[in-house]
């Protein structure tokens, strides 16, 4: 039984078909990627499987529970995080607490223990923070804690994300072209440090991303999306030889 | 959002600061608890140096606070526009009223009625919490300029309901309460108010609130349960205002649907925007600026009501933040979350972790 | 069935008023996202401009016949709503449009409370009588007594509106609108002036209300609060009908007026009034969020 399993995933907006019979198994600790020209439906599917929209047809099981349906409030705390294309951090808020609004689901008190400060509430209040802390700590975020989110540098900012994407505590993590806006030396760094919190979180990791370099470097498997279609599937060097791949991306190039 | 400076203000305050600074950390911890205690007993006995103008203004004071305070967890902090706030005080106001005028005495409690204000104001704020629920389930599928429009039709609705019931006066009103709000029942209430605002804002459910503000989408992805959040919200802010508005009867010792109608809202409203979105103390000072500036304009009799929206419109067009838009007041910040304590505890699990393992690539260097 | 077609003639006169008003809002939120809390109130000082206009003009020395004062005086209500709503919009709004959007709305409250508590203050609370323009003439057919003034504001609305709804749909400056509501960011890369396009969208919707106004006061009293009054109810109008969409406007319109007509002969008391208005509009809300014919806006993730 995969981790995650998509079978006929489909979905419209009006009668725009985004996404047509998409198909994926997931097996714990695989790194795989999601390519495809712009307006593919990659990130619908995403938005999918997060349930911020309703798929028109198809199931999604996540280690057994059915998704379809569930708020994505529900789906995060099962254990499926992401990032988004644009990023969209809390931009007010501290680095910190952007952090911190990532236990939501974990806290356990209640309302009542919260405005009269019983100790359930210091307590649970002081391991979040501390929590929080450590993991800003270790993804590099030490000295920006008390930061408004907004004042990072662009290059921080999406490592925030996938901070407080992480701080859910995920075992599948959706990143949604990590890679865009950054500067071929910043593009090594996220490389790795992809790989590094697949290794320190046992994380399995499903990744989107229009710069082949990161793709063709790190994912193990590789699913190519044209206009809502699956048309290839395969590792990185079956991938890069595929006819209809390569017709897909002329095709693109030529508009451009 | 960028915000203003503060420098005016803190400028005023700095010699204070220092001098708070300057006192040893045991004494420092018990400032403002003994302050608020010295304050309190300066409350109880005003009546007898204060005149009853005065004593009334300060009374406004207090109840617009907790009215502002209460509305700001709902527009400042949750980043809807609720243009109804009036409502719920209305349905505090007639629940406390009626208890304390036709129930405790039928009950033969009629002497003991002063003492049973509290319960009175609680029972009518736990009244208006409920019809708080009014606006939260539709705030679900609704948000924005629509959500603005379900609480102003609330609003509307709360008026004409009790237009429309004859037994408690109807357009008429309803009357006979005794006159218990005291200076030192706000001053109470208000501190009541604010300490508890204080520790749901710097709680799991006040950054789910913020993050709604922020990002509702995103919010949901990161684990809020936004109808729990928003439940939560407005029953708390409906409470507090249901609060008020059983201290606000308390005082005029007549209230009618008018009292309570889409203008007495508005002007909660400004007094929020006024001290600015996201801060209890912007709330307090809004409030308290507001409510002292229309007594001193009181001279220029109707004109006033004309000078009030046009420094509105003013101070939107050139501080739409309010005076402390998203900032607070240090005492008002729980001290283990103030940058200094933060920074330290910080600073510690860096060492700690710094002894055991590398952090990730890359990191750290760039800040 | 005489005084049901009486009511159903008292709804639709009052519900031309309503839609005129909502029109004001509904374009004005069409274009830039603004709920313009100060519309009431702009119909409001509309009515006073007519009234004082109108009452000049039909002194004796001049001798003008009715219909020509009724025209000049809407004409000059028109001109002069149009110039304080495009002063509101350049000196209130603008410089607002890249602010938080609740400064805005603040500032639109703020505006109207002034304009309100502006002829509260110079003018007095007294309410006023338009002059009559015309005779009134009252024709009875089949039992159904109804007056020229009564057909007069049903068909000059009912034109106003199908002009407007042209004038959107058919010119130039109609699909400038459209462009601008749509989006603000390319519209001026394909060559529309924003700025012109707002100030014409407040022009036109200000007109159509002082239209409404100068009608209005012929048949109610003119007083500073019926802004309020009569503005949320067009506000509602707006919202029931979806609001940013112009024909949802004018639908609205006639529904809350045959909700205000028709809820006093259904329930005893009138003041079942606001009640039933208001409720309608919280279930519509909750069941329908945006109205008869509003569309929801697409949360891209
Ligand atoms: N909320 C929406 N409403 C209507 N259409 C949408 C919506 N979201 C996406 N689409 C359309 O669905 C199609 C797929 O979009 P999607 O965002 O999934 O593409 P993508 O593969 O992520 O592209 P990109 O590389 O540009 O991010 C596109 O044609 C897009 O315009
Ligand atoms: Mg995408």
């Amino acid at each position: 039984m995969p981790m995650l399993r998509i079978r006929g995933l489909t979905h419209y907006f009006g009668g725009l078909r985004a996404v047509h019979d998409f198909h994926l198994d997931l097996e714990p600790g695989e790194l795989v990627g999601i390519i495809g020209p712009n307006g593919a439906g990659k990130t619908t599917v995403f938005n999918l499987i997060t349930g911020v929209y309703r798929p028109t047809e198809g199931e999604i099981l996540f280690n057994g529970h059915n998704l379809v349906g569930k708020r994505s409030d529900q789906i995060v705390s099962l254990g499926i995080a992401r990032t988004f294309q644009t990023i969209r951090l809390f931009k007010n808020l501290s680095v910190l607490d952007n952090v911190r609004i990532a236990h939501f689901a974990r806290a356990s008190y209640g309302v009542l223990t919260a405005v009269f400060r019983l100790p359930k509430y210091v307590r649970e209040e002081a391991e979040t923070r501390e929590r929080a802390l450590e993991l800003l700590e270790l993804m590099g975020l030490s000295e920006q804690a008390t930061w408004v989110a907004s004042s990072l540098p662009y290059g921080l900012q999406r490592r925030l994300e996938i901070a407080r994407a992480l701080a859910t505590e995920p075992r599948l993590l959706l990143l949604d072209e990590p890679a865009a806006g950054m500067n071929p030396g910043e593009i090594a760094e996220l490389m790795e440090l992809i790989q590094w919190i697949r290794q320190r979180f046992d994380l399995t990791i499903v990744l989107i991303e229009h710069q082949m370099r990161v793709v063709m470097g790190i994912c193990e498997r590789i699913k190519v999306l044209d206009f809502g279609e699956t048309i290839a599937e395969g590792t990185p060097v079956e991938i890069q030889n595929n006819p209809r791949v390569i017709e897909a991306y002329l095709g693109e190039e030529a508009v451009v | 959002m960028k915000r203003p400076s503060l420098s005016f203000l803190s400028r005023v305050l700095a010699p204070l600061r220092a001098a708070y600074e300057s006192l040893p950390p045991p004494v420092r911890r018990w400032t403002t608890p003994m302050l608020l205690a010295v304050f309190f007993v300066i409350a109880l006995f005003s009546p007898s140096f204060i005149n009853l103008y005065w004593q009334q203004v300060l009374i406004y004071v207090g109840i617009n606070i907790i009215l502002t305070a209460s509305l700001n967890l709902v527009n400042g902090y949750m980043g809807e526009f609720s243009v109804g706030h009036a409502g719920f005080m209305a349905v505090g106001a007639y629940v406390a009223s009626i208890l304390t005028v036709w129930v405790f005495p039928r009950w033969g409690l009629g002497e003991y009625v002063p003492y049973l204000f509290p319960l009175a104001l609680l029972i009518g704020g736990l009244a208006a919490g409920l019809t708080g629920l009014v606006i939260a389930f539709p705030s679900f599928r609704t948000r924005g300029d629509y959500l603005a429009i379900v609480t102003l039709a609330w609003n509307m609705i709360v008026k004409s309901v009790l237009e429309n019931i004859d037994a408690i006066g109807g357009p008429r009103g309803f009357m006979g309460m005794q006159k218990l709000t005291s200076v030192a029942w706000v001053y109470v209430w208000v501190i009541i108010t604010i300490y508890l605002l204080r520790n749901l804002v710097y709680s799991n459910f006040g950054r789910g609130t913020l993050s709604i503000r922020e990002d509702e989408i995103a919010s949901s992805l990161v684990s809020v349960d936004t109808r729990k959040v928003k439940i939560t919200v407005f029953v708390v802010a409906a409470f507090f205002a249901g609060i008020a508005g059983g201290l606000f009867a308390h005082i005029i010792q007549f209230i009618n649907p008018r009292s309570f109608s889409i203008l007495k809202s508005t002007d909660v409203l400004v007094m929020v925007y006024l001290g600015g979105i996201g801060s209890l103390g912007g709330s307090i000072l809004g409030a308290t600026v507001y409510t002292v500036l229309l007594e001193l304009l009181r001279p220029l009799q109707v004109w006033r009501w004309v000078v009030g929206p046009l420094l509105l419109v003013l101070l939107m067009i050139f501080r739409p933040y309010g005076i402390m838009g998203m900032r607070e007041w240090r005492f008002l910040i729980p001290p283990e979350e103030r940058v200094e304590t933060v920074a330290a505890l910080m600073e510690r699990i860096r060492r700690k972790r710094e002894a055991v393992a590398a952090p990730a690539p890359a990191g750290g260097s760039s800040g | 069935m005489q005084t049901l077609v009486q009511q159903v003639l008292n709804a639709l006169q009052l519900g031309s008023v309503y839609a005129l008003i909502a029109l004001g809002y509904t374009m004005v939120y069409g274009i830039i996202t603004l709920i313009n809390f100060a519309h009431g109130d702009i119909f409001m000082v509309s009515t006073y401009v007519a009234f004082f206009v109108g009452t000049a003009l039909m002194s004796q020395l001049l001798r003008l016949p009715g219909i020509v004062v009724f025209v000049l005086t809407v004409l000059a209500a028109m001109f002069a709503t149009a110039l304080l709503a495009v002063l509101i919009e350049r000196f209130a709004y603008k410089p607002l449009r890249q602010a938080p959007r609740v400064s805005a709305v603040i500032t639109a409250l703020g505006v109207g409370l002034f304009l309100e508590n502006f002829t509260l203050a110079t003018i007095g609370p007294d309410p006023r009588f338009l002059p009559k323009f015309f005779p009134v003439v009252t024709f009875t057919m089949g039992g159904v007594a109804f007056s020229n003034i009564q057909i007069i504001i049903i068909a000059v609305s009912a034109v106003v509106m199908l002009l407007l709804d042209t004038i959107v749909r058919r010119t130039m400056v109609g699909m400038a609108m459209r462009a601008v509501s749509w989006d603000k960011f390319t519209a001026p890369l394909m060559g529309v002036p924003v700025d012109r396009i707002i100030s014409i969208t407040f022009a036109i919707g200000a007109s159509i209300a002082a239209i409404g106004g100068t009608l209005f006061g012929m048949v109610y009293t003119v007083d500073p609060y019926m802004g309020i009054r009569i503005g949320w109810w067009a506000f509602i109008s707006a919202v029931v009908g979806g609001i940013g969409n112009i024909r949802g406007a004018m639908i609205g319109g006639y529904i809350l007026g045959f909700v205000e007509i028709f809820t006093p002969v259904i329930l005893p008391a009138s003041t079942y009034r606001d009640f039933v208005a208001f409720s309608l509009l919280l279930v519509l809300l909750i069941f329908r969020p945006y109205g008869i014919l509003g569309r929801p806006v697409a949360q891209k993730v």
